[in-house]
């Protein structure tokens, strides 16, 4: 760990066992499919075999004559019988399809039966007809004039304002700072190359699914595998015009979801069935569902032109960034066009972003999403500049690097960040100091970073008699944020870990939380876990100050001990609380936040050997370390995990996965058989380097790590790959294929 | 999944009346590693599983006084890998044997159902075929024998006719001083199927100067796995020598036909069985030698 400066904490920094621990490693823990109520049906989706279609007729009379088949539903009973279904707005035709299907998988009908065996059966005799249209899959042919349009209504918002023709462009954004020309005029050096990505997924363990029911006094209940259970209330009541006061979501344990567990899929389509039924209904979906039906994250094409005086200093950056969104508009280009820079100090910039729709599955985010693919093509442009000037990647990265008050991603200056210590731990990692010897083998290595989000979160917590206090949390926990909660209570309140128990609650029993996301719990519910400590310590005073026969604000809280003013009486939290609450009357508190929009960046530096077999054009990674500035690691261990798997997702990402797409636009590869993410055989330990620079928006300096690890993979593995096999990838994934095509012209 | 149902012969002549009785809705049901998913994802349609694990001569295998081995078609890739005269005998078998799949799978899985499944990419027929396997069928009119290389004739699809099952496969006892291997290409380092797979086997001369004769086969190439007489042939009586096994390679190269899908372009496949015949001739010779 290399760490700036930091006070002595107790708690934060250690590393007990989670509270979700035991369950999970004995299978006792309850993910979405795990949800069974009594007298429950099974609900499954019918979804389109087309890419693109006019939706003409759905007769559903075959299925609903089947044994056992108990409603099916459509749009219909979304818009009602007097609805206009060509004017569904998004997002409920993406949950079921209106007069048009978008994409492969694309739902547009689902049944609810005695059991599953009855409702795959049934959706066999469901008869949809439908006006095949000519799909378009990909992001530049998508933007020509002539290509097939996905929504007539859809103008490009651009900043000349919208096009006047419908378009598959969602919108031009413009990131700009300085003068490009005079930048590049500058410039000794000058790199420009494309570079194209394929849509790839999360690729979360846990399928999605869902049981909801629709009581007959209107309250719908759902049960879901969700990265917001306040989210999936707000969309469920969008979607459902029925209003969230009636809705109470109960977020199950959930197996993984790096953004693709924030939309809502099944949700709202098991309450349709439930509200038809009377019944509870559960829906899950298989792999396949998974791939052709969920958010996947945009293929890009990108290109950029970088520059750099002899002295190896960046001074002019231009791009343009198209991003797949997707069936439905989405704003990852945006994104990437902010994101694509910020390690670095360049004057001159200029991106162009394009958000596209496209005949695939509506992207959603995973993972400090749009960010790996710019620096896929940013990373590799800045090492070939390094290279040409002689000067190693890692010092030439630390020339140009991002500081406090150079200018962030959105033109205001950055606070304290951690660039420059995450590449000086590189030049003085183990790693990076032992040389790589031996054939067809290279080292990369690439910068990341991702914004992180604040947001919205609120916990209660309450006294229990014994001294203990029990956090009752809104946010699903993905990474192992009950425990890095409770260790922030317990640091707040002097007691132990031990002394804190932390649970997920539903809805109706915590104030409002936004997603699980943008790297936001541990910092923001950190933050809103202080703000109950630190009222929790006030009430306590509160009610110590009477029976000391002195006022709240003379009764000192310092070490997790109180005192009066002279000293004379002192207690600790606990007993405290069992004098109050064990003694007294019971004490809850709740502490809510908003932890705004930004929540202080996050950087990340990968360094990685490879080997690359020339006959089959296999690549081996040999080693890897990780680096991330973590602000204040809460709990090292989870901190590591968050990186090492950002480190192997972006492995799988850079090496062999992708949609692969035949002509007719089905992905043929809809299994994790063919959609090959890696396994325990093909990635090495990990090694990781925590870097602690902490955070000055946070009481406890907490930056969030679950994103920005993602990000320099791609770039860092692409480098490797350009240096021991001398040639540059320019596309991903670099899988055999394309490693004997790129270097042996075998194709 | 629709319902079906289940039958378990504890004969072939019992195995041989349910499948002639149930006719084409009657399968076939070794390890299940294959049909049953098939069943529960759709891609075919069974009413009736006719079990043969309880049949003695489609579980076992055993080695005949000439140095044979006949394997029971049913008979699980674990055990056999796990038999030490197996090892010693046909390391080729245990090479496939021990990749099909993980432990769980090869608990069940077996050649017989490998071989049946037909699946042009499927990991042990180059081998079966490299080791001059034959197929001992029995069905409603008798017995008859296949050599493997002649059992497949498209993805899918075999020379059994309505009602017959596999019961064994024979190899012959290894020549002296031969040895044989098998391989696949995949991009990961497991749960892939072949990009491109190959087996060789060859006898050398006593003095291991010379290719006495060879077999070769590459999978995943073409609609069936397929043998490459002519890679053999480029072996039989010549020098041990890198160019001889670049012209073999080149034969087994040649002879692919693949295709480009999702698991490989076809140029990347032609290049691959080329790369993979090499590479099991290589290890074939070191293992006649001994090494
Ligand atoms: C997780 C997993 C991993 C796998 N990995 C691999 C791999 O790496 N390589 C590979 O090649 N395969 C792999 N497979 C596929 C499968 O395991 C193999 O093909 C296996 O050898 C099939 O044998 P089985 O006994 O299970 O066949 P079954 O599924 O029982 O039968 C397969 C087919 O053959 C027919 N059949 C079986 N026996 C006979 C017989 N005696 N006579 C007539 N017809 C018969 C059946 O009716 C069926 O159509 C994998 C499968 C899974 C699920």
């Amino acid at each position: 760990m290399v760490t700036t400066s930091k006070p002595e904490y107790k708690v934060i920094g250690t590393r007990p066992v989670r509270p979700d621990g035991v369950d999970k490693v004995t299978g006792r823990a309850q993910y979405g499919a795990d949800i069974k109520q009594q007298g429950a049906l099974a609900g499954r989706v019918l979804r389109s075999p087309h890419a693109h279609a006019n939706l003409k007729k759905i007769d559903a009379s075959k299925a609903l004559a089947l044994d056992g088949v108990k409603a099916v539903v459509t749009a219909r009973d979304i818009v009602g019988p007097d609805g206009d279904l060509s004017k569904l707005p998004d997002p409920a035709a993406n949950i079921l399809a209106g007069t048009k299907v978008l994409y492969r998988g694309h739902a547009v009908a689902a049944v609810a039966a005695i059991n599953d065996h009855v409702a795959q059966e049934a959706l066999k005799l469901i008869e949809v007809e439908y006006e095949v249209l000519p799909a378009v899959l990909d992001v530049r042919e998508a933007m020509r004039p002539d290509a097939p349009i996905l929504h007539e209504a859809l103008r490009t918002r651009a900043p000349t304002g919208p096009s006047e023709g419908p378009s598959n462009v969602v919108a031009q954004t413009v990131s700009a700072f300085g003068d490009i020309e005079a930048g590049f005029a500058e410039c000794d050096v000058i790199v420009e190359r494309e570079f194209s990505t394929k849509m790839v997924h999360q690729g979360y363990i846990e399928p999605q699914a869902a049981t909801a029911h629709w009581n007959s006094d209107d309250q719908l209940t759902i049960w879901t595998c969700t990265q917001g259970s306040f989210p999936a209330r707000e969309s469920v009541s969008q979607i459902l015009g029925h209003p969230i006061s009636k809705i109470k979501v109960i977020p199950t344990e959930i197996g993984g979801g790096f953004g693709g567990k924030i939309s809502v899929y099944l949700e709202p389509v098991a309450a349709l069935l439930s509200r038809a039924t009377g019944k509870p209904v559960s829906m899950r979906m298989d792999r396949t569902d998974v791939f052709e039906g969920t958010g996947p994250t945009p293929g890009t094409n990108i290109r950029i032109k970088l520059g750099a005086t002899k002295d190896g200093k960046l001074r002019a950056a231009y791009g343009d960034m198209a991003y797949e969104n997707g069936a439905y508009p989405g704003s990852a280009a945006m994104y990437a066009t902010m994101v694509v820079t910020a390690a670095y100090q360049i004057e001159h910039v200029k991106f162009d972003g394009f958000d596209v729709v496209v005949n695939k599955p509506r992207t959603q985010d995973y993972r400090a999403p749009s960010a790996p693919a710019a620096a896929f093509a940013m990373e590799q442009l800045i090492d070939e500049i390094a290279d040409q000037l002689k000067i190693d990647p890692l010092k030439f990265r630390l020339m140009n690097s991002a500081a406090e008050g150079s200018r962030g991603p959105m033109g205001m200056p950055f606070k304290r960040i951690g660039h420059e210590e995450c590449v000086e731990a590189a030049l003085n990692s183990p790693h990076y100091n032992t040389p790589l010897e031996g054939p067809n083998r290279g080292r990369g290595v690439a910068s990341g970073f991702w914004f992180n989000v604040g947001l919205r979160s609120s916990v209660n917590v309450s006294v229990q008699p014994d001294g203990t206090v029990n956090l009752n949390e809104g946010n699903t926990d993905i990474g192992g944020t009950r425990a890095s909660l409770a260790m922030q209570l317990a640091e707040t309140l002097g007691i132990t870990f031990e002394d804190v128990k932390a649970t997920v609650v539903d809805t109706d029993s915590v104030g409002v939380n936004d997603v699980t996301a943008g790297s936001r719990v541990t910092f923001a519910s950190g933050m809103a876990v202080h703000e109950a400590g630190k009222n929790l310590i006030a009430a306590l005073k509160e009610r110590l100050a009477p029976t000391w026969q002195t006022t709240p604000d003379e009764v000192q809280f310092e070490a997790g001990v109180f005192k009066n003013a002279d000293g004379s009486k002192t207690m600790t939290f606990k007993e405290a609380a069992v004098a109050t609450v064990g003694r007294g009357v019971g004490l809850t508190v709740s502490g809510s936040v908003n932890a705004g929009f930004l929540a202080g960046g996050g950087f990340a530096h990968h360094i990685v050997d490879v080997e690359v077999d020339p006959d089959t054009g296999k690549t081996t990674i040999l080693r890897y370390t990780a680096i991330q500035d973590a602000g204040t690691a809460v709990h090292p261990a989870y901190v590591e995990g968050q990186m090492q798997g950002g480190a192997v997702q972006g492995i799988g990402w850079a090496l062999n996965e992708e949609y692969y797409y035949d002509d007719t636009g089905r992905m043929a590869n809809s299994s994790f058989l063919d959609y090959r993410i890696p396994t325990s055989l093909d990635v090495p330990m990990i090694e990781t380097i925590i870097v602690e620079v902490p955070n000055p928006l946070h009481p406890f300096g907490v930056r969030g790590v679950g994103e920005p690890g993602i990000v320099p993979p791609l770039a860092a593995i692409a480098n490797a790959v350009a240096r021991a096999t001398g040639v540059r990838q320019t596309q991903l994934p670099m899988s055999p294929r394309r490693i004997l095509e790129t270097t042996r012209g075998i194709a | 999944m629709q319902a079906l149902e289940y039958v378990a012969p504890a004969s072939l002549d019992e195995a041989v009346a349910a499948l002639a009785k149930h006719g084409a809705t009657a399968r076939v049901l070794a390890g299940g590693t294959d049909v049953i998913i098939q069943a529960r994802e759709g891609r075919r349609q069974v009413g009736v599983m006719v079990d043969i694990k309880g049949i003695k001569e489609a579980t076992s295998f055993s080695f005949g006084s000439d140095g044979s081995l006949t394997v029971g078609a049913a008979a699980p890739c674990a055990r056999l890998y796990g038999d030490a005269e197996v090892q010693k005998r046909f390391p080729a078998l245990v090479d496939s044997a021990s990749l099909i799949g993980g432990i769980q799978i090869q608990s069940r899985a077996s050649l017989g159902g490998n071989l049946c499944n037909s699946s042009p990419a499927a990991d042990s027929i180059p081998t079966l075929i490299a080791l001059g396997g034959v197929c001992n069928i029995i069905g409603p009119s008798g017995k008859r024998d296949v050599p493997v290389e002649d059992f497949c004739t498209a993805p899918g699809q075999n020379v059994l006719q309505a009602g017959e099952l596999l019961v064994s496969i024979t190899f012959p006892a290894p020549a002296a001083n031969s040895g044989a291997a098998f391989e696949r290409f995949i991009p990961r380092n497991e749960m892939d199927i072949a990009v491109v797979n190959a087996a060789a086997s060859v006898a050398l001369s006593a003095d291991g100067s010379k290719f006495e004769s060879a077999r070769i086969a590459v999978g995943a190439v073409a609609p069936t796995p397929l043998y490459v007489k002519a890679a053999g042939d480029a072996l039989a009586g010549k020098p041990v020598s890198e160019a001889t096994i670049d012209a073999a390679a080149a034969a087994a190269s040649d002879a692919a036909k693949p295709i480009t899908d999702m698991r490989g372009s076809a140029a990347q496949r032609k290049h691959l069985a080329g790369v993979l015949t090499k590479h099991v001739i290589n290890t074939a010779i070191a293992r006649a030698k001994g090494a």
